[in-house]
């Protein structure tokens, strides 16, 4: 059997393992006041059950780096698919190094079900291995790209915990301008969550929208050769200068414009159109069955927790988090970028977005070490921080088309 | 100037707000819970608190403050994030020679927005004037800022304080007092104290009826070395617009030719260019590409000379080898401080034509071969013994012109015009033939003399970026410093516990910079090993 497959089959494993676990971290969190029951006896029994599933993952998750390295002859950090997933393989990992720290069962309840859904989202993407081609031949890809994922991991269980803090602390007896906000939050994650599922119901279903370019592209070696884009998801919006080939279960509304460069932008801007239709039906579907704001619904689950120590959970993973994300984001990508291109920054869209984050991790750290921003502020921050690495990863990675876009939805 | 004296008989230098002795707020009657004085200074002077009034007071005082700073950032951040809307000049598409086109090109691709996008200049807008007064602003902010503070860090951290007044105690965000347990005298408290917090990593400084324990006081300086490290990181980038400190050329060079640098006294020669792909067997996973094919490598064996007459003006260059070897992507060619990087290429190119001389009423009998240079043709070939051939005109990119007369729209050979001449010296026959594309046109009908169009020799160019950084060693020490700094103020934290016995009770202080969480969580450890009945306030909370 090709070592491939085995890192495929680790990764699934992963994967459920995680589910596992996340499920297990909210049975943990929600059952603690069900009939019966001793609610820290319950807590500390449940939330070592996921604890352990969470490791037995993140050793599977091992497994189909190092098994996926060795097939591949390079570090699992080439492309969309495999950045997404080393990622989701970093967050687990600083998930698993704050828990020792802290010990508090609830941070897994966060951080796992975001692991889940970054590995979903890492699914979307086209899994083969590819070689590598010769602008990615340096070792400071592994370097700069495994550094820069772990920065962002790290970053992200910052997120999760600034995250909790909001919902255990914004009251929730009477709408303020907080409580929006903070559906607002969940709705963006929810989002991710609609795109996944649809994206993944799509793939099974063969119902693709081809689209042929009017305009004939050359491949590497010269030759012409007709542009065909295809759509898992049902056709909103048409390319540019496109006719459609086959039909896909709809006909789309409109056309995109003609600056959106690249023959995948509107395949891209299709799927970004979807995405927020299917968040915006989850969360009105989660609004129905709960009959309150969501956060509402999760904070009784959270009762109990000092929130002092999540704060300062927050805090931690963002003061560890910061100088890896700037050795690995900026100064590794700095060395390589001169290596490769003779200039140490060029203001690509990659490049500013990852400035753009490390500035206002910087804003952040001002405030809160100056200013005094501790509490509710810096945990807005830490959202916003994070929300900030998600555009960076997804919307400049698929919108904007710069020297550093892998090819992906 | 005017000196304070605090009630110890201390004489503190102006602007002092904790007595430099003993440590009793001197600004203010010390009424309880009002507003203590900062303590990341432990009240020592600072210019900026201390001077207001003149123009140059108020230029320091706002580029220290760390309001200001972080403003600054935000509003760099902003502007970066906006730069990324539509693409920067540098990164569009077509080449666009003139301005004009420029404007064009943003208008035609992305509507008014473009139009909008390009007047503002924000299609250049990193080199804008306004974006790198932002950077300086940053830098003066971060060099203003640290002089402000570090002589009041130095003098605040060079003396423990050990044995304060009550209200310095008191003014701290973590406090505690209870009477003193009647079981043990004080000197066994103290002991124990310190026992519990040596334990803990504390150095200690004692008298008889205080205790000081500290940690982690070298971390205090990890923000004035990180942002030493970011003045060093933005001079070094600032530096590179300066005469220079930075060069960035383009050469193409064709195989077998050796050009100059343009800017350096360097010239480089295209020994062989190749492009390699990706056998099947060589990828882990078969691949559907559509017939195309993933490439491996893209390599310039390349020669670079040294001109050695490049400062006498006229001379003929002088070039003598420096260095020779693979120029491949992501591992330039390095020599001294200029590199040459592998950053593009043509393969196939028209290099030169080929033809065959026929002898066409002799039964199209060959007379030999004509080669024409299509880079630097020779105006006169010898074909063969009594037979030449003159190159009249020749026009690499034909066209005809708007006066009917024939032009060349560049200088690259993508459209090759020849008018020739062939002379056979023998027969005294002169006949002219042009070639344009693929064909041969004669000036006769019953012409003598015919040419057999043969394959043309095909070449690669490359294409050679060739750049001098030299202010690139500021940048990584810069980044290096900065780096030291975070570590040295992340991972430890400067952590202060006073003890203090004062009219029969204990009285128990704790001050951080940062992580009150666990200053607060090692106090309390600390109480409940000494079995001390003690509650520990926390204004750190509000
Ligand atoms: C992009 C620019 C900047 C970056 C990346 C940066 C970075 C940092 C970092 C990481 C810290 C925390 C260090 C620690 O606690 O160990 C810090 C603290 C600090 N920074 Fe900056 N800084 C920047 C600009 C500035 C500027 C312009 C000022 C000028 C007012 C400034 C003033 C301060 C001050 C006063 C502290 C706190 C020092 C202390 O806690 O004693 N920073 N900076």
């Amino acid at each position: 059997m090709p070592l491939y497959q085995v890192s495929d089959w680790l990764l699934d494993i992963a994967f459920i393992l995680y589910v596992l676990s996340s499920v297990v971290f909210i049975v943990a969190m929600t059952g603690k006041n069900w009939a019966g029951r001793d609610p820290k006896q319950h807590e500390i029994k449940f939330g070592r059950i996921a604890y352990w599933m969470a490791v037995i993952g993140f050793i599977a998750q091992t497994g189909y780096v190092i098994t996926r390295w060795i097939a591949g002859g390079h570090s699992p950090t080439s492309n969309m698919f495999e950045f997404m997933a080393f990622l989701d393989y970093c967050i687990i990992l600083a998930y698993l190094i704050i828990y020792r720290i802290y010990k508090l069962t609830v941070i897994g309840a966060f951080v796992l079900p975001l692991g889940v859904i970054m590995l979903a989202y890492s699914y979307v993407f086209p899994k083969e291995i590819t070689p590598l081609i010769p602008s990615l031949q340096s070792y400071w890809l592994h370097i700069h790209v495994t550094t820069a994922a772990l920065g962002e991991g790290i970053l992200a269980v910052g997120f999760a915990a600034g995250l909790m803090y909001l919902i255990l602390t914004i009251p929730q007896k009477v709408a303020t301008k907080s409580t929006r906000w903070l559906e607002i939050v969940l709705a963006v994650v929810l989002m991710l969550v609609g795109f996944i599922a649809m994206e993944s119901t799509f793939a099974r279903m063969d119902q693709k929208t081809v689209f042929e370019m009017t305009q004939p592209s050359t491949t590497p070696t010269g030759q012409a050769s007709p542009q065909k884009v295809e759509y898992t998801l049902p056709a909103i919006v048409a390319p540019a200068n496109s006719t459609i080939m086959k039909e896909g279960p709809m006909s789309p509304w409109f056309t995109a414009p003609e600056w959106m460069e690249g023959k995948d932008a509107a395949r891209k801007l299709n799927t970004m159109i979807w995405s927020v239709i299917s968040g915006v039906v989850l969360y009105g579907g989660l609004r129905l069955i709960f009959r309150k704001r969501l956060a509402a619904a999760i904070q009784p689950s959270l009762e109990g927790i000092d929130p002092d120590l999540v704060d300062e959970i927050s805090y931690r993973a963002i003061s560890i988090g910061y100088p890896v994300f700037t050795l690995g984001a900026l100064i590794f990508a700095m060395i390589w970028a001169h290596e490769a291109w003779g200039r140490f920054w060029g203001w690509d869209p990659k490049e500013v977005w990852a400035l753009i984050v490390w500035l206002f991790y910087s804003a952040y750290l001002h405030l809160r070490l100056s200013r005094g921003w501790i509490g509710a502020k810096s945990a807005w921050m830490s959202v916003i921080g994070f929300v900030i690495i998600l555009i960076t990863l997804v919307v400049v990675n698929l919108v904007i088309a710069g020297l550093h876009s892998y090819a992906g939805v | 100037m005017d000196q304070r004296k605090c009630e110890c008989g201390h004489t503190n230098p102006v602007g002092t707000l904790l007595c430099e002795s003993c440590g009793k707020p001197l600004d203010i009657e010390l009424v309880e819970q009002k507003e203590f004085p900062d303590m990341r200074y432990e009240g020592m002077a600072r210019r900026s608190q201390t001077y207001t009034t003149r123009i140059v007071d108020r230029v320091w005082n706002t580029f220290s403050s760390v309001k200001i700073a972080i403003w600054i950032i935000v509003v760099i951040l902003v502007a970066s994030g906006l730069g990324t809307i539509f693409p920067q000049q540098q990164f569009i598409p077509v080449p666009v020679p003139t301005e004009l086109d420029v404007e064009r090109f943003y208008t035609d691709t992305y509507g008014v927005l473009g139009t909008i996008y390009y007047q503002l200049g924000m299609h250049n807008m990193y080199s804008s004037w306004w974006f790198v007064t932002l950077l300086v602003m940053l830098g003066t902010s971060l060099i203003i800022c640290s002089l402000d503070r570090v002589i009041p860090l130095y003098k605040a951290l060079n003396k423990p304080r050990l044995n304060q007044h009550k209200s310095f105690l008191k003014g701290q965000k973590l406090y505690a007092e209870a009477p003193k347990p009647a079981d043990r005298s004080e000197q066994e408290l103290l002991e124990q104290t310190a026992q519990a917090l040596k334990k803990k990593g504390y150095y200690l400084f004692q008298t008889d009826r205080a205790l000081l324990a500290e940690k982690g006081r070298f971390s205090r300086w990890g923000p004035y070395i990180n942002h030493i490290g970011l003045i060093l990181f933005l001079i070094g980038v600032l530096m590179r617009s300066l005469p220079g400190f930075h060069l960035d050329e383009y050469v193409w060079v064709r195989e077998g030719e050796t050009v100059p640098i343009p800017e350096t006294p360097y010239y480089v020669k295209n020994v062989a260019y190749k492009t390699e792909y990706y056998t099947e067997e060589e990828m882990p996973q078969k691949l559907d590409l559509n017939g195309g094919a993933i490439a491996k490598s893209y390599q310039t064996d390349a020669i670079l000379y040294l001109n050695r007459n490049a400062d006498i003006p006229g001379a003929k260059p002088d070039l003598v080898e420096v260095k020779s070897g693979p120029i491949i992507v992501n591992h330039p060619m390095k020599h001294e401080s200029i590199y040459l990087y592998q950053s593009g290429f043509q393969e196939m190119q028209l290099g030169a034509l080929n033809f065959t001389l026929l002898d066409v009423k002799n039964g199209n009998k060959e007379i030999g071969p004509i080669k024409l240079d299509l880079y630097n043709p020779e105006r006169d070939i010898q074909v063969a013994e009594g037979y030449k051939v003159r190159v009249l005109d020749y026009f690499p990119d034909f066209a005809m012109g708007k006066d009917g007369k024939p032009i060349t729209q560049t200088n690259l050979p993508k459209n090759p015009m020849f008018a020739m001449e062939i002379v056979s010296e023998r027969d005294a026959i002169n006949e002219k033939v042009v070639y344009l594309e693929g064909s041969i046109l004669t000036q006769k009908n019953d012409a003598q003399f015919g040419l057999k169009i043969s394959m043309p020799d095909l070449i690669d160019i490359t294409g050679l970026n060739v750049r001098t950084d030299k202010a690139l060693p500021l940048v990584w020490v810069g980044s290096f410093i900065f780096m030291i700094g975070v570590v040295m103020g992340f991972f430890w934290q400067h952590r202060r516990i006073w003890i203090q016995f004062q009219d029969g009770n204990i009285l128990i202080a704790g001050h951080t910079n940062k992580n009150w969480f666990g200053l607060r969580k090692e106090v309390e450890g600390m109480v409940q090993q000494t079995n001390l009945s003690v509650t520990l306030e926390d204004k750190s909370k509000v």
